[in-house]
């Protein structure tokens, strides 16, 4: 979800110093490392006594196992526990990371456990400058990172062992969880205690690409037997001593604000607790979700519904497609596209939209808050604990560093859970501090599709015209939607001369655009009070819709194949031509297909990966059905196969759900939807058969969380026309 | 009212309209299972009564009073029931958060046919949403837990 360079500006950067407590060793906590092989890598070792705090353990009697830094623990018994800084949400860290860090430090893999990291500064995302999880960069922003980290312990246990046996370290080599020398063996755990008594190694030697073991296997996931036995704990899980559950009744049209309050009945609940105000609503807490859920939906409200009352989706629309005749902000201009046009004998001209949709993960909204003497201390499934801290800390007037967060397992996040305004844990903290107790706060299936937060709706109008050979002389495209990251913290790094990058991403830096001697992109962004977010891979999500869309409509407007069209338009060793090449080849494009059916592909680069998609579909009873999805991703050096096949077909199914389906609407202020009844998702029978391809790279490592959602709705589009003559420019397609 | 969750009786004091979902999450502390729409939509609050899967969202607890109720946390005591081990075997899981109603959907399909189809797969399965997309592999990892309970007798439910 975001680009290079956004770090969190310098007066929201999380005030508090990294601790340099000493050890009980007096050693200091904090390392540096310069690695040559990796550049300069900064490794930290974690304070113990602040761990301790925010683990909440029970007091110093409990020895916590030795720590050689941050991310490591050893224990006696040779269990190695790596502290996970990302928020495992489905895509796979709580294996891949360990791995990692494993590959470097030689344990037995059979013996690693994983734990989500405390919010603490030493945990900041290296590229981003806060604690987060997003944008598919958690492998690539930590792989030196985790590298160093585990070259480190393990430089220390074989300085630790070599003292034990008398022999010097350079003699010795380390095996599964072993330190050797010649026939003679000693555990990590013998040692662990010792290692972390001694001086940091200076420097670390890291492993050449060659002679890892763990990278690049197959591995299965850390997380499949809890998930698999419902011990895994998310959020919604979190029990507290005397802790309530609060529903909160909500504005029902964006902006609208609290007349008047009625709680009679609802008070008279049985189970109802209590019921407070706060500036989102009003919060009946009950001693469980049912009493709660009860009294909730017997207050009386009274709403000033505001302006945006009379909001609907045409008249959004209407008012997109005027300004989309209109000149917008420039983020990406080349020649005289208006020239080129006019002197053009035909010009191509199109308007493509996609809705407001909902990330609706599977587990709604929650956060637990309980307020103690020393700040708080909250339990959600976050992805954004920095920024959290912050905004925690302001709505309550303590320190962002009071603020202890558990992050728990996320049941999806897909962007929803990092908000720049943590809208769902503010409103926790605030019901807690109005209730005066430990209140976990949840949301309905309701709740989360009215909620706002929403993948913007978008408006492209689209104008080229052809050269002699077909290829297009001019482009011109103007997008219209709301801006995501306007009033936030980010804008002033993210919102340059009015063109959010994150709205252009994928349009204004098309490979394509190189080729074609006029062009120009630009933007308009529309206030609204309908709150906007990242939707897993934010922009591309509807540039990658218009723009391998349109280019297959070029491609048939000057008769050609539509592979060979993008072929000629990227440049000799793109590296999205790599993966095109790759999945028409496994696909067999071009190969006749079963009577009915019809192949269309569409390719993009997000987030530093490149992914082609190939889709087979076909029409059955007036439906859209997509039988095969081929698809090949360049994403630089894979940590674990598995993963990425996952991601794939994650991000293909997620992609395919908004396609086919995904839809919000407006109406009097309100959304239509309310539920998985009418905001329908991809079911399992609707689950093309998808093979997953991997171009064998050792180019920039990009992500893999994002990256197969934005060309599947092109692809599965560009199929469709292959099949019915019909261009379908709006999402979710309707055949009729 | 009484209820028997995995073998064990209960005595519980709840409103007598209380779904049996908040029932075991919020009364008995059960939160294997789990809340996703409240609307039988989505599965993810899929338990066994006398072996059929339903949506505990929208049964009132006092409806299974009498009858036999498993979730997840009874399915297995160590996670070895087949279709948990073909969930392992075949890494289904993503965010995780669907998967123990993915697991009793399937659990219940297969005690019913030990060697389903393609087409049955789509019609038991139908009813639980996975947001991640893991529809590939827990269609891989259905039939692989037929397999696995065909090869032990079929005793899995």
């Amino acid at each position: 979800m975001w680009r290079d360079g956004m770090q969190l500006p310098v007066p929201l950067a999380l005030a508090e110093p990294v601790t340099t407590v000493p050890l009980a060793t007096g050693l200091s906590r904090r390392a540096f490392v310069k690695s040559a092989a990796a550049g300069l890598v900064v490794a930290f070792i974690v304070p113990v006594a602040a761990r301790r705090a925010f683990a909440a353990e029970p007091g110093p009697a409990a020895k916590p196992p030795v720590s050689p830094n941050a991310f490591i623990r050893i224990a006696p018994d040779d269990s190695v526990t790596i502290l996970l800084k990302h928020s495992e949400m489905g895509q796979g860290v709580w294996t891949s990371l360990p791995m990692v860090v494993a590959e470097e430090l030689g344990c037995d893999w059979s013996r690693v456990r994983v734990e989500h990291a405390p919010a603490a500064p030493e945990y900041a995302h290296t590229a981003f400058g806060m604690q987060m999880t997003g944008g598919s960069t958690s492998t690539w922003e930590s792989f030196d990172q985790l590298r160093t980290a585990g070259a480190m312990a393990r430089e220390l246990l074989v300085a630790a062992a070599a003292a034990k046996l008398g022999v010097k370290a350079a003699e010795c080599r380390v095996d599964n969880g072993h330190v050797v020398h010649g026939e003679r063996h000693v555990r990590y755990g013998e040692v662990a205690e010792a290692a972390a008594k001694l001086p940091m190694p200076a420097s670390v030697k890291l492993k050449e690409a060659k002679d890892w073991t763990l990278i690049g296997k197959p591995t299965r996931r850390l997380d499949s037997r809890a998930k698999t036995t419902g011990t895994a704990e998310f959020g919604i899980d979190v029990k507290r001593p005397d802790m309530a559950v609060a529903l909160v009744a909500r504005a029902p049209v964006f902006g609208a604000t609290l007349k008047k309050v009625d709680a009679t009945k609802a008070k008279a609940i049985a189970g109802v607790l209590d019921v407070v105000e706060v500036p989102s609503g009003v919060a009946v807490l009950g001693k469980h979700f049912w009493a709660a859920k009860q009294g909730r939906d017997a207050l009386v409200l009274e709403w000033d519904e505001g302006a945006f009352a009379q909001a609907s989706t045409a008249n959004l629309r209407d008012e997109y497609r005027k300004l989309a005749a209109t000149p917008g902000a420039t983020a990406k201009a080349a020649g005289d596209v208006e020239a080129a046009l006019k002197g053009a004998p035909s010009a191509i001209e199109a308007e493509y939209e996609v809705p407001f949709l909902a990330h609706a993960p599977m587990e709604p909204l929650n956060c637990t808050v309980s307020i103690d003497a020393e700040g708080c201390e909250i339990w959600t499934g976050t992805q954004f604990q920095t920024v959290d801290q912050m905004n925690v800390g302001k709505a309550l007037g303590i320190k962002p560093g009071q603020v202890r967060i558990h992050t728990t397992f996320l049941g999806g996040g897909f962007g929803r859970r990092a908000n720049p305004t943590s809208d769902f844990i503010v409103e926790a903290a605030l019901v807690a501090k109005a209730a005066k107790r430990t209140v976990k706060v949840v949301w309905t299936r309701e709740d989360d599709i009215h909620g706002g937060y929403y993948r913007p709706m978008w408006l492209s109008r689209l104008r080229a015209s052809l050269d002699a050979d077909g290829k297009p002389a001019a482009w011109a495209h103007t997008i219209v939607g709301q801006s995501i990251l306007a009033g936030t913290p980010f804008e002033p790094m993210m919102v340059k001369d009015g063109v959010d990058a994150t709205s252009v991403e994928g349009a204004a830096d098309s490979p394509y655009l190189a080729a074609i001697p006029a062009h120009r992109v630009e933007l308009h962004s529309p206030k609204s009070p309908v709150t906007v977010l990242w939707w897993r891979s934010v922009g591309h999500s509807h540039t990658a819709f218009v723009v391998e869309s349109f280019v297959d409509e070029l491609a048939h407007a000057a008769k050609q194949d539509p592979l060979e069209y993008r072929r000629a338009l990227l440049p000799k060793g793109a590296r999205e031509r790599r993966a095109l090449d790759l999945a028409a080849e496994k696909f067999g494009w071009g190969k006749p297909l079963p009577k009915g059916h019809a192949a269309g592909l569409a390719v993009h680069q997000s987030f530093d990966s490149y992914v082609a998609q190939v889709a087979e579909v076909s029409v059955e009873d007036g439906k859209v059905r997509v039988h095969r999805v081929v698809c090949a991703i360049d994403c630089g050096p894979v940590v674990n196969p598995l993963t990425v096949e996952a991601q794939m077909q994650s991000g293909i199914a997620y992609g395919l759900s908004a396609a086919l389906h995904g839809e919000l609407t407006l109406k009097n202020g309100r959304v239509e939807q309310n539920n998985f009844n009418d905001y329908v998702a991809l079911r399992l029978p609707e689950m093309p058969k998808v093979e997953v391809h991997v171009v064998p790279s050792t180019d920039k490592m990009g992500g893999c969380g994002e990256p197969g959602t934005p060309p599947i709705a092109p692809a599965v589009g560009n199929a469709l026309f292959a099949l019915t003559g019909k261009r379908l420019r709006r999402l979710p397609f309707r055949l009729a | 009212m009484k209820l028997v969750v995995n073998g064990q009786p209960h005595e519980v004091d709840a409103p007598a309209d209380m779904p049996l979902l908040w029932v075991l999450r919020d009364i008995l502390g059960m939160t294997g299972t789990k809340f996703g729409c409240g609307l039988a939509q989505c599965g993810a609050c899929t338990v066994h009564l006398d072996g059929q899967a339903i949506r505990s969202c929208v049964m009132p607890a006092v409806a299974a009073a009498g009858k036999s109720v498993t979730t997840i946390e009874g399915l297995s005591s160590d996670g070895s029931h087949p279709v948990q081990r073909a969930w392992q075997e075949l890494d289904v899981v993503q965010c995780g958060y669907c998967q123990s109603g993915q697991i009793m959907s399937a659990a219940a399909l297969i005690a019913q046919k030990p060697s389903p189809s393609d087409a049955d797969i789509d019609a038991a399965m139908a009813g639980n949403l996975c947001r991640c997309g893991t529809y590939q592999r827990i269609r891989g990892a259905v039939h692989r837990a037929a397999e696995l309970a065909s090869k032990e007798g079929g005793h899995v439910a």
